[in-house]
């Protein structure tokens, strides 16, 4: 981040997120750098998505004034297109599991946006499923979707992955969430373009039975921008090693991440742990405000208070 | 011997179990062992000789995608299925 400055525009100061390195967290021959992707604006790596999912639909013509926003989302994405489109004058629906935290919904309300709930045992799926049948139904909405949007990783690719490659000298470990894939895929090719042999690892969450209430099979989603052959692993994180992570990184670093964080710091920890030297940098796709009304901080039962609730 | 975690979609072809012991090397070998006592899963976990699209299978918290794919050794880890879900918030 450049001193001192000056933005025509809180869009302006998208990106360019700092990289920190974790030595207590992660301390041996292996360097672990984290990019704190809660630098952001409104706090969270989706501004990057938001703004160039918007932008990319204006250039090309798709979203035009007057259209209204309609996106699936647990949160942070809700959170990044409710800024774009207050300043850029849509108005704009967002559709999300009802079990998400109170915060969000609040933020999203405050900021103009419209919430509508999905069944919170469906999860993000059940999210995706309404969000698609009510642009089905009512062609005025347009839906940026995440999920298929190539302006999603695209802006890893040109954002993210450009940033980190101009910051380091080597790279031999990344780490993300997944979650729509975005991060991994666009931030994963753009590393590849400068370390050849870089490693592209997942960190995703094993979610709790109660969010698995899914029908059958064919209920499951995978998100059509990822694609599972460019990473190079892909690593269950339960809640209690997310939970896990996210103290050890306030301890040790005091970085105050978002269960994801914990997650990916936890990954990042044990990919150090298997090199004899090297740079790993993982992705911390938020801060832990959104989450303080969650009660995984304190309680000694972790994997129960979280059972609930999709968190990444 | 390898212990299969069975997810809450899968259970109703099971007989309700939330956890099942496969015989086998590989991931294959185990899950078609599961397929011969539990027919109904056969359907639900390949597609043609390859995994179905949306059924995740982890080794030692590994998906098996990014590993050797249904010929992914055990070595006496066990194993978890998962659906896909959407994820991504």
């Amino acid at each position: 981040m450049a001193a001192n400055r000056l933005a025509p525009s809180l869009l302006d100061l998208v990106g360019n997120t700092p990289l920190v390195e974790l030595s207590r967290f992660a301390p041996g021959p292996v360097k672990v750098y984290a990019k704190l992707e809660s630098e952001n604006p409104t706090g969270s790596i989706k501004d990057r998505v938001a703004k160039a999912m918007i932008e990319s639909a204006e250039v090309s013509g798709e979203l035009e004034p007057g259209r209204n926003l309609l996106e699936p989302t647990s949160g942070n994405t809700g959170i990044s297109l409710a800024l774009v489109a207050k300043l850029k004058g849509y108005p704009l629906t967002c559709v999300m599991p009802s079990n998400a935290t109170a915060e969000r919904r609040r933020v999203l309300e405050l900021f103009g946006a419209q919430v509508i709930e999905s069944p919170g045992e469906e999860g993000s799926n059940g999210a995706v499923r309404l969000a698609l049948e009510l642009a089905e139904r009512d062609p005025s909405y347009f839906m940026p979707f995440q999920y298929a949007n190539e302006a999603n990783p695209r802006a890893h690719y040109e954002g993210t992955g450009a940033e980190i490659a101009a910051a380091l000298d080597r790279v031999d470990v990344l780490v993300a969430g997944l979650g729509t894939g975005g991060t991994l895929m666009g931030t994963g090719a753009r590393l590849r373009e400068s370390f050849p042999g870089v490693v592209v690892a997942a960190a995703e969450p094993l979610p709790g039975e109660a969010v698995m209430g899914l029908r059958s099979l064919e209920d499951g989603y995978v998100p059509p921008i990822l694609d599972v052959a460019k990473l190079d692993r892909k690593i269950l994180v339960s809640n209690e090693e997310s939970v896990t992570g996210l103290r050890r990184l306030l301890d040790a670093e005091g970085i105050f991440g978002g269960v994801s964080s914990g997650a990916v710091a936890h990954v990042a920890r044990k990919l150090a742990g298997e090199l004899v030297e090297g740079v790993v940098v993982c992705i911390l796709a938020d801060g832990g405000w959104k989450y303080l009304s969650a009660d995984f901080w304190e309680a000694d039962d972790v994997a129960v208070s979280m059972e609930r609730t999709v968190w990444w | 011997m390898t212990k299969v975690r069975i997810p809450p979609t899968l259970r109703n072809e099971v007989g309700g179990e939330r956890e099942l012991i496969g015989e086998g090397d590989t991931v294959r070998e185990v899950l078609q062992d599961l397929s011969g006592r539990y027919p109904a899963l056969e359907a639900q976990l390949f597609d043609g000789g390859d995994l179905a699209a949306f059924v995740n299978v982890y080794v030692g918290g590994e998906d098996v995608r990014t590993l050797d794919g249904l010929e992914t050794r055990l070595n006496g880890s066990s194993v978890i299925l998962l659906p896909a879900m959407a994820g991504g918030c």
